[in-house]
């Protein structure tokens, strides 16, 4: 990382965070600074990615404002974490995409659905396209060819993934030498995404919008990583019921392929509004509000592959198919294309933030009996 | 808006963790309650913001508490640092009632985490709020507007208007307006009055200008004074106040716990002349930290140094302003603007001093001491020699008043007649002196105010209603 304002400013908070060590019972970031004394913009950049932003200290501090000091940490650290997101990103020219991303990710997806559409449209005879289909074998392909498919979405998801691990990379590199990775810190890392634990305020949950402790931001991010899950669970079984099996699609209402991924559809719909409409009445203050952006127009790109999922499964025998298909399909693109440049990323720093810290949970914290 | 209309049932003065007891068990149990803070909003829950955990009695291992702490032990405690400056039968009394008062804690949304770091080995004696004092008074506030307490903030009690004993009505000032409310009871829970640099400065002059006020600087002792005047009892010596060896860099007021410097075990302490004045190493931190105040408070300039070496330098707690810190002594002194001559000399004379001898252990009283230096330094005591050096510049933190209105077992005020008010309550710092009357137990004053308040509420709610 490089020295920036952001990152003097949460040193310095940190420092006074270290002194006090009142919140140690929130989350995993206090008592990872408490091992240190010193601290590096990299050391900054891993409590930043640690963090959840519960905001469980920000309202705990006696130093919050209109205190002289005006500690706020979530807010610190959130201005470090987007630094981080930019500085790790790769190729590196493609760092300032996450500046504006919002406006980023919004034309992004504009143009993946203008695509999709302007390309089927035009490569296909309009009987195809605009022609109720029923629910023959093979339907979907008749408007776009599963090769064409396979293409598009094995490049764009395949190159995304390459530059998620080469961000991870630079991330922990930056973060500074760690002892190796054992089975039991994986395990630990692990359990603590899959069940947010540290978006729990010491399992009491979020302050959003006052002092008073809620589920509900745990909750609807739940809903919404678990129906992501089941819908890619959905795209799993049907790449294997077509490719392995001979099955194509589209598949009955109540075959594996759709119960998944209508079940994980509605979760992402339901998350993704919830969390949304959150960003309307949290609390303004622990927020950085040049981020919103960002925040919103990953919610609403998850949203819009959640909902013209749905829409396509309700009209895959009409007429409206072919334009259903190719609009979910433009959503999915922009998503593929945006994961190493948007909120995305947001899972895999985090997530090895969470590692390292397994992997240091056994040392002692500095100074103190 | 107070109703000017309504006769309140009870009337709490203060807004930290006493009051909000008192205000939450009146409610409870059936009073109207209006609770009068003088803080804003933001800066509500006088010194209990700063507050980290509650001292409680328990004969076996419970969610927060390790192994056992009994009354007998507590009282031994309570004995030592009071020097016998407290009064039995109130004090056995809320050591015993300190073992139950979780559950209605809890009940009144405070969390509990188990004790980790920093804590001066309490995590058997010391139940710790989650998040630390401001997110107990989080809780508390929440429970009671949701319980129908009415809060008024940046509203101070000036003056209760009493006639025999009996509070008849309580001038307020409202948002800086001038209002009367009526109460059938009130409870006064407004702290001491360190923050109110003038009455201090009537015992310690100008010495005063050099005190750093740990906490809140709403603690003005308004109330206190007001009660003082109008034939009320008190106990505790006026004079007197707690307070710790703080970084001198601290702010005048509000600093809280991180201003704090631990240092001093580990090091070599001296004045604005560059002496030594007192044993660093009489004893484990957790038993001395609380004198150190007084003897700085004592130096000339009020103002000490803890100079330390490279080895000493990781054993303590980080302050938040960084130590000054230079290759050698010389520069350390001029730094911190020491005479560097005099400075030099006085640690080599420590350093020479320094037997040699047992393995240093900071976890114990380890018998490393200084020979034929006054003072000595009896524990602790290695040769300052490996630099870098690093240097803090210390002031006294003054933490709170002893000076306290007199009360009785059900939290009544007494009189200068030693006869009960007729409808005043006390709990809280601003009678912590019946018990505390001198030193202090880490997480006593929560005790206090937590036993004393939930009395204050309940006694002052049945008062009202009979």
């Amino acid at each position: 990382m490089q020295e920036t304002d952001a990152i003097a400013a949460a040193r310095r908070e940190m420092e006074i965070c270290n002194a006090c060590r009142y919140c140690e019972g929130f989350c995993a970031v206090f008592p990872a600074v408490e091992l240190r004394r010193e601290f590096s913009a990299g050391d900054l950049s891993y409590l930043a990615n640690l963090c959840h932003g519960c905001r469980g200290c920000y309202y705990a501090c006696q130093y919050s404002p209109p205190h002289e000091w005006g500690i706020n940490v979530p807010k610190a650290l959130a201005e470090v974490r987007a630094e981080s997101y930019a500085e790790y990103a790769w190729p590196k020219p493609l760092a300032s995409m996450f500046n504006r991303n919002g406006t980023v990710v919004s034309l992004v997806t504009a143009l993946g659905i203008a695509l999709v559409l302007f390309l089927t449209m035009t490569l296909n005879s309009p009987g195809n396209f605009f022609g109720a289909h029923g629910t023959a074998a093979d339907s979907f392909y008749d408007v776009i060819p599963l090769w064409a498919m396979q293409i598009v979405g094995i490049l764009t998801f395949g190159f995304s993934l390459v530059a998620l691990a080469m961000g991870v990379r630079n991330f922990w590199r930056d973060a500074g030498p760690k002892d190796s990775i054992g089975p039991v810190s994986i395990a630990i890392a692990l359990w603590d995404v899959l069940t947010l634990k540290n978006l729990g305020g010491g399992g009491n949950g979020c302050n959003d919008n006052s002092e008073a402790f809620s589920m509900r931001r745990r909750y609807l991010h739940h809903a919404m990583f678990y129906g992501f899950l089941l819908c890619f669970a959905a795209t799993t079984t049907g790449f294997i019921y077509h490719s392995f099996l001979g099955w194509p699609a589209p598949y009955a209402f109540i075959s594996a392929p759709v119960l998944l991924g209508t079940v994980g559809g509605v979760l992402m719909l339901v998350g993704t509004i919830g969390l949304t409409a959150m960003k309307f009445v949290d609390d303004p203050m622990p927020n950085v509000r040049r981020l919103l952006g960002g925040d919103v127009a990953l919610l609403m790109l998850l949203s819009m592959i959640a909902l013209t999922g749905l829409f396509l499964l309700a009209v895959r025998a009409t007429g409206a198919m072919g334009m259903a298909m190719a609009i979910h399909l433009g959503f999915i693109l922009a998503f593929f294309v945006t994961i190493p440049y948007s909120k995305m990323v947001h899972g895999v720093y985090r997530s090895a933030a969470l590692l390292r810290r397994a992997i240091e949970r056994n040392m002692k914290p500095l100074g103190g009996e | 808006m107070p109703d000017r209309t309504k006769t309140y049932d009870v009337l709490v003065a203060g807004g930290g963790n006493a009051a909000l007891c008192a205000a939450i068990t009146a409610r409870q149990a059936g009073a109207s309650v209006l609770l009068v803070e003088s803080a804003p909003k933001a800066f509500r829950g006088g010194n209990s913001r700063h507050t980290r955990n509650l001292r409680a009695m328990h004969d076996q291992p419970n969610e927060v508490l390790t192994d056992a702490y009994k009354e007998d032990e507590y009282w031994d405690d309570l004995l030592r640092v009071t020097g016998g400056n407290t009064n039995e039968a109130l004090a056995r009394m809320t050591i015993r009632a300190s073992s139950g008062v979780f559950g209605w804690m809890k009940q009144s949304g405070v969390r509990f985490q188990p004790s980790l770091t920093g804590t001066l080995n309490l995590g058997r004696t010391n139940a710790f709020f989650l998040g630390g004092g401001k997110a107990l008074v989080n809780a508390y506030y929440l429970t009671a507007e949701r319980l129908g307490v009415e809060i008024l903030y940046d509203t101070e009690v000036v003056n209760m208007n009493m006639e025999d004993g009996f509070i008849r009505s309580v001038d307020i000032t409202y948002k800086g307006f001038p209002e009367t409310v009526r109460a059938k009871c009130v409870v006064a829970s407004s702290g001491g009055f360190q923050a109110n640099l003038e009455w201090m400065r009537e015992y310690w002059g100008d010495a005063v200008d050099n005190f750093v006020i740990r906490g809140t600087p709403y603690n003005r002792g308004r109330v206190l004074k007001n009660l003082l005047s109008q034939g009320v009892a008190t106990i505790g010596d006026p004079t007197q106040f707690h307070a710790v060896a703080l970084d001198a860099r601290a702010p005048k007021f509000d600093g809280g716990i991180t201003t704090r410097l631990d240092s001093v075990p580990y090091s070599v302490v001296v004045n604005r002349n560059g002496d030594r004045f007192y044993d660093e190493g009489e004893d484990v931190w957790p038993k001395r930290y609380a004198i150190w105040g007084r003897l700085i408070a004592q130096q000339p300039g009020q103002i000490a140094y803890s100079i330390c070496d490279s080895k000493a330098f990781p054993l303590f707690m980080p302050s938040v302003f960084p130590a000054f810190k230079a290759d050698t002594l010389e520069e350390l002194a001029v730094k911190m603007k020491l005479d560097p001559a005099k400075v030099r000399e006085t640690v080599n004379s420590f350093n020479k001093a320094v037997k040699p001898g047992q393995v240093f252990d900071n976890l114990k009283l380890d018998g490393n001491a200084t020979q034929g230096l006054t003072p000595n330094k009896t524990n602790w005591a290695r040769a300052v020699d490996r630099g870098p050096f690093y240097g803090y510049p210390l002031r006294p933190g003054i933490t709170f008043t002893y000076l306290s209105v007199k009360v009785n077992e059900k939290a009544q005020v007494l009189m200068d007649n030693d006869q009960p008010a007729g409808n005043l309550f006390a709990s809280g710092e601003i009678m912590s002196g019946n018990i505390l009357g001198k030193g202090y137990l880490a997480g006593f004053g929560m005790t206090i105010g937590t036993v004393f308040g939930r009395i204050a509420g309940q006694e002052a709610a049945r008062r009202a209603r009979n």
